[in-house]
């Protein structure tokens, strides 16, 4: 298709028009920037059955910098009606995803990165459930619900807490729309605070989901990890993630200030 | 601004090249195939045509440039250094988190660099901006911009084109960066854009050619787009992706790796003979 992201998220709609699962692939920030409108209008408002590949999302592009890492894609991809938002955790969970992907009706938008990450899954026993989290750890202190990379920086930090004697639930949200109302919902019940965590901008993103299903239905303190509002720069993947605040520590000083919310202490 | 003499700007060349090969090796990424084939034009443009200040990089009345292809950074950012705009040693720093020199150009990090590029197709419609600002203004500013010729399949280039005609830019000048290869192969097995000159000339632009790597015939191809009235100009410029070094010479594998120690070693080694017979002449 060549360097036109436009004219291939279109030209996958019409393939799909006429019965195929069109897959269509390229950066994040040109899928859901670039080709945001011919995804609008001619992939989901037609709900045509296109599955929007999008890689080297978020910040860990690296050396790129700003221009190519999107931290705005699953904001814009999810108030986008009848689209499916899947962002999954590690290689197992994409395969899974690929397949639930192909297998559900309608226009997806699969989130991936360029990083290698490490495998949280075993393949043997993985379920995916397209729209229901996975509750990886225990925990009724309070509840981490991550996406994407940070899936595994949620449960580096839980160890970390367990240390200092926090229990911290920890979910893994891969499914960002429809969300896991329900997963949430026991959540807030249950511990009664709340940390998410995403590589993508704190506005509109995971975050934003989970706040408000919790708003309408539980309301509980609610801490956000993720992009501060601001650009991502130029930079090893690790080091970027360390400056904007995207690493296991960070999510253990967010818990730990949820809780402190949580005690009526801030 | 004193002209500079053809060995000059080969020596500046090939000291652009070298700066490429150490930002893209201390960086580990980053593109040198394409640098390295603007490379001969980008010098000639900041050394012996745009009317620039490095002391004043956002003088109100410079000439204008837009590096469409942004990916070529290294390539800009040798030649700004080169040309005063900030410290040559700062290139080492390209693509590093604590820099303020970016993977992909960005005009409010970056002195010189007058848009933030990156995105293909992108960059040519804000240099179409910046000449009708000039025209509404009465500026006799000049706007040149270095487009790819993969660049070429993003639609936008010639929604560009079509406004840069119709609103008659005679006061823009865009180099076609003819070399034949994008990121993963020929651009005529991935989509042909051709016949680009043909195409260009339908959207009534006037059509240059000129051979991307010849400093006098890149001169006289700007004398001309200059002399042209009541048109925007494209100097469609055949070059050779990876020029200067022997091994990344039209291997579209070049487009974004990096070298190691070794690769690095030899190409600084062909680029300082170059230099030295140049010194000899
Ligand atoms: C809109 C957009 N899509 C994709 C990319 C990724 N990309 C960076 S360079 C490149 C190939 C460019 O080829 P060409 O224009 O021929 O550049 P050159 O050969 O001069 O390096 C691509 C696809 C991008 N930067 N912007
Ligand atoms: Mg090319």
């Amino acid at each position: 298709m060549g360097i036109a992201e436009g004219n291939m998220m279109a030209v996958a709609a019409g393939m799909a028009s006429c019965g195929k699962i069109a897959f269509a692939s390229t950066f994040a920030v040109f899928a859901a920037g670039r080709a945001f409108e011919q995804i609008r209008n001619s992939i989901c408002y037609p709900n045509l059955n296109v599955k929007v590949c999008a890689t080297h999302a978020g910040l860990s592009v690296g050396e790129d910098g700003a221009s190519h890492q999107a931290i705005e894609d699953i904001a814009v991809m999810r108030v986008l009606p009848n689209m499916t938002v899947i962002s999954p955790a590690d290689a197992v969970e994409t395969k899974f995803a690929v397949k639930a992907a192909i297998e559900h009706e309608g226009p997806v938008y699969l989130r991936l990165g360029r990083l290698s990450v490490p495998v949280i899954y075993n393949e043997s026993s993985y379920k995916f459930e397209l729209g229901k989290g996975i509750e990886l750890a225990e925990g009724n202190d309070a509840a981490i619900i991550a996406t994407g990379l940070m899936v595994n920086a949620a449960l580096e930090a839980k160890a970390l807490l367990q240390q200092e004697g926090i229990n911290a639930r920890v979910i893994d949200i891969h499914t960002i729309k429809p969300i896991d109302v329900d997963m949430i919902v026991k959540a807030a019940r249950e511990t009664g605070a709340i940390v998410t965590a995403e590589e993508h901008n704190i506005i509109g993103g995971l975050g934003s989901a989970v706040a408000e299903v919790l708003s309408e239905n539980y309301p509980v303190p609610l801490v956000r990890v993720g992009v501060q509002d601001k650009f991502g720069k130029s930079g090893k993947p690790d080091k970027l993630l360390e400056m904007y605040g995207l690493t296991a520590s960070d999510i253990v000083k967010s818990t730990k200030a949820v809780l402190k919310k949580k005690a009526g202490k801030l | 601004m004193k002209k500079m003499d053809t060995k000059a700007l080969k020596k500046y060349a090939v000291r652009v090249r070298k700066h490429i090969i150490d930002e893209v090796y201390n960086a580990s990424s980053g593109h040198p195939g394409g640098s390295l084939s603007c490379t001969d034009i980008l010098t000639v443009l900041y050394f012996a045509e745009m009317r620039v200040d490095p002391k004043q990089p956002l003088w109100e009345d410079r000439d204008r440039f837009v590096l469409s292809k942004g990916h070529c950074s290294p390539a800009l950012y040798g030649v700004l250094a080169e040309k005063g705009f900030f410290p040559k040693e700062d290139l080492l720093t390209f693509r590093k988190a604590d820099s303020y020199l970016e993977g992909h150009p960005s005009m409010r990090n970056v002195p010189g660099v007058d848009m933030s590029t990156g995105s293909l197709g992108q960059g040519i419609s804000a240099a179409v901006g910046m000449a009708m600002a000039g025209k509404l203004d009465n500026k006799d500013y000049r706007v040149y911009a270095i487009l790819g010729d993969g660049e070429l399949q993003e639609g936008e280039v010639w929604e560009a084109s079509m406004a840069a005609a119709h609103y008659k830019l005679d006061n823009l000048a865009v180099f076609l960066d003819y070399n034949g290869l994008q990121i993963d192969g020929k651009i005529t097995d991935v989509l042909s854009p051709e016949p680009v000159a043909d195409k260009f000339k339908a959207f009534g632009w006037n059509v240059l050619k000129t051979d991307g790597h010849d400093i006098e015939k890149i001169l006289e191809a700007l004398k001309q787009a200059k002399d042209c009235k009541g048109k925007p100009t494209i100097i469609i410029a055949k070059t050779i992706k990876g020029k200067g070094v022997s091994y990344m010479e039209n291997q579209a594998g070049w487009h974004g790796s990096a070298p190691n120690k070794e690769q690095r070693d030899q190409a600084m080694a062909e680029l300082d003979k170059v230099l030295a017979e140049l010194e000899v002449e």
